[in-house]
């Protein structure tokens, strides 16, 4: 890698059950005013501008394009859209600068659940030949996984109800998020997983800026160094994946560097407890780690944005002085099938 | 502010696919009560059957059968069945590695209930009374304490293979616009068009959608406009529109109203289809109990400046 790039700001939203007051723009846009004005860039400083959401969470089509009606897009700007996580929104932007097109770049996601039935909506992404038709919902997927970690031995109720009161104490601090402090473990949603083990469905968005090299110094007293960023996939059936693992994110995290020198933090896209338990055994993650500061996606789960918040989460902490080395990790599709992991540094 | 709007948005459509040989031939052989898998380069067989090694990404086409019966090797109780899903009473999901297979399909059990699912247990399929060569030929899996079947070793040849299917979707939202296009709808309940004005750069958005697309800042300043504007350019639409009562040809236009910055668009009625010109001044027509202007008519002044709306175009 020649070129040095880093997390120079931050900004997300409330994430809230219903945000039916405003249009995704309506949305999006104080958190876009908000990242700008923390590094005192304009629209028109950025060079390359990337997003992440997706039509079918709302069920509006293009709302993308409309959203981009919030960044000001006037001149032409150079910009790029994926229908994923805002973390691989990032991934797009980091390449963008290293290939040294453009020395920033403004990253942002969003995502309104509140619309749709959301535990249908995902299943539209399963393939559509031996999965979709039967419509397994997302909750039912991730409590699959979930038994199969009990069956191992590497879980029980009681600990994965351990793990989301962690979560939720932990965002007791954090007032973005939707369920913090006390939050009863409740009855089984789809057994074993009880309504504690689930992430709430919300709605948010968030945003990101990226520089390189100097400019990163100019922006942020502080810059969130990305030493290392991959993203890697398993295979999508789910018949053939070893659903008590992650090869996926423990690849990335190889290549992405996290093995070769223990992080302080790690911010992980976890939306299920369970999940949980699966990425701290392929991250290798001992109880040193400080895992999820800010409550996680158990306490707030804007999907598209909650990969992007993980980035933007661990950066923030390298940014108020609060770690010096962070993992950020962001998944994608069923049981964790895609996973993304970079690692940030702060310089002392 | 006025009251949220909100309406039912149903997205329903068929999606048409068409099946590699391999999908083909195992949901042909559903059909045919017979359950395929494919061999890997590594002697593995994986079942459901798909067209590429997944870790090799080899094409792999050496179909074998395995048997209806096999074992649970996860499961989760779905106490509340959602629309769509296999079984409308509580049911366990499953992933199942039936006899002959190295990996898991996954569908539903019909069950008792929790206490009567573990994992390890045995388990056959149930088929479906009607199939047409889909996963759902399948109607479920059910418990089994018999030994595992013997499969006949089919040769996944079939007469008359499906070669695609048709995948129905429904989901069901609850739209709602957003501030800015409430107030605009809300205002157009009174038979008034009400914009938006960019505190930046003063232009009046029409409908107002919340944000200045310019200059990325929201739009606040509500500004009556209209009623009546000017034609900036149109269309002669010669083909009926499903679902449409309006006689062809008609015009279609881009209407600026007066006091917008941003051209609507609307039918022109009231004059001849081949008189319509760029710079008609025009005026909205209400019908009664009509939630916005059934179309534009002339309103008769001399048309206007090209001048006054070059800009608009």
């Amino acid at each position: 890698m020649t070129r040095e790039i880093a997390v120079v700001a931050f900004a997300q939203s409330d994430t809230l059950r219903t945000t039916e007051e405003q249009s995704e723009v309506e949305m999006l846009m104080p958190v876009l005013h908000d990242v700008l004005e923390q590094t005192g860039l304009k629209t028109a400083d950025i060079g390359f501008t990337c997003s992440g959401s997706s039509d079918y969470l709302a069920g509006r089509a293009f709302s993308f394009t409309l959203a981009l009606d919030g960044v000001g897009a006037w001149p032409p700007i150079s910009e790029s859209h994926v229908e994923m996580d805002g973390a691989w929104a990032l991934y797009e932007a980091w390449t963008k600068l290293l290939t040294g097109d453009a020395d920033t770049a403004l990253v942002y996601s969003y995502g309104k659940s509140s619309p749709g039935p959301l535990r249908d909506v995902l299943t539209r992404q399963l393939d559509p030949y031996y999965v979709a038709p039967l419509w397994p919902d997302s909750v039912a997927l991730a409590a699959l996984q979930a038994q199969a970690l009990i069956d191992a031995g590497d879980t029980d109720e009681s600990a994965l109800a351990a793990v989301a009161a962690r979560c939720r104490t932990d965002a007791s601090v954090n007032s973005r998020a939707q369920l913090r402090g006390s939050v009863p473990q409740g009855d089984y949603l789809v057994r074993p997983l009880r309504t504690g083990d689930c992430p709430p469905i919300g709605d948010g968005a968030a945003a990101v800026i990226l520089a390189a090299g100097e400019r990163a110094r100019e922006l942020c007293a502080r810059p969130a160094w990305i030493r290392g960023i991959d993203h890697r996939i398993d295979a999508h059936a789910l018949g053939v994946r070893d659903l008590t693992d992650s090869p996926s994110t423990r690849l990335a995290a190889e290549k992405a560097g996290a093995f070769e020198r223990p992080v302080d933090t790690a911010e992980l896209h976890a939306p299920f407890t369970s999940q949980e338990v699966v990425l701290r055994k392929a991250l290798e993650l001992d109880d040193t780690v400080r895992v999820n500061p800010s409550g996680g996606p158990l306490a707030a789960n804007p999907i598209m944005a909650a990969g992007l918040v993980r980035i933007g989460e661990a950066a923030a902490r390298i940014h108020r002085g609060e770690s010096d080395r962070a993992l950020a990790h962001a998944t994608s599709g069923p049981c964790l099938q895609q996973n993304l992991v970079a690692v940030l540094e702060g310089e002392s | 502010m006025p009251e949220v709007l909100k309406a039912p948005l149903v997205v329903e459509f068929p999606f048409t696919r068409s099946l590699g040989p391999v999908q083909s031939a195992f949901l042909t052989g559903l059909r045919e009560r017979v359950v395929l898998g494919v061999k890997t380069g590594d002697g593995r067989v994986l079942v459901p059957p798909v067209e590429y090694d997944p870790v090799t990404a080899e094409e792999i086409r050496d179909l074998v059968e395995v048997a209806p019966t096999g074992t649970v090797t996860t499961w989760a109780w779905n106490h509340a069945p959602r629309r769509g899903q296999p079984l409308d009473t509580p049911f366990a999901w499953v992933l199942v590695k039936l006899d002959g297979g190295d990996t898991a399909l996954l569908h539903a059990l019909d069950a008792p209930g929790p206490d009567a699912v573990h994992t390890g247990m045995r388990v056959r399929v149930r088929w479906a009374a009607e199939r047409e060569g889909a996963i759902t030929d399948i109607a479920c899996f059910e418990p089994y304490d018999g030994e595992a079947a013997e499969p006949p070793g089919h040769s996944g040849e079939f007469e008359d293979a499906v070669t695609g299917i048709v995948a129905h979707a429904r989901l069901d939202y609850t739209y709602s616009p957003g501030r800015a296009q409430i107030a605009y709808i809300a205002a157009l309940s009174g038979r008034r068009t009400v914009g938006e004005r960019c505190p930046s750069c003063r232009k009046v958005y029409v409908p107002p959608r919340g944000a200045c697309p310019t200059c990325g800042v929201a739009t606040s300043e509500q500004v009556e406009v209209g009623p009546a504007g000017t034609v900036t350019t149109f269309c002669i639409v010669n083909i009926k529109a499903k679902n449409l009562d309006i006689e062809v040809p008609y015009v279609y236009a881009h209407i600026a109203l007066d006091g917008a910055d941003l051209a609507l668009h609307g039918r022109i009625g009231g004059i001849p289809y081949d008189q319509v010109r760029m710079g008609l001044r025009v005026e909205p027509v209400w019908t009664e109990g009509g939630r916005y202007p059934d179309h534009y008519r002339p309103t008769g002044e001399p048309d206007a400046d090209y001048e006054t709306y070059k800009e608009l175009l």
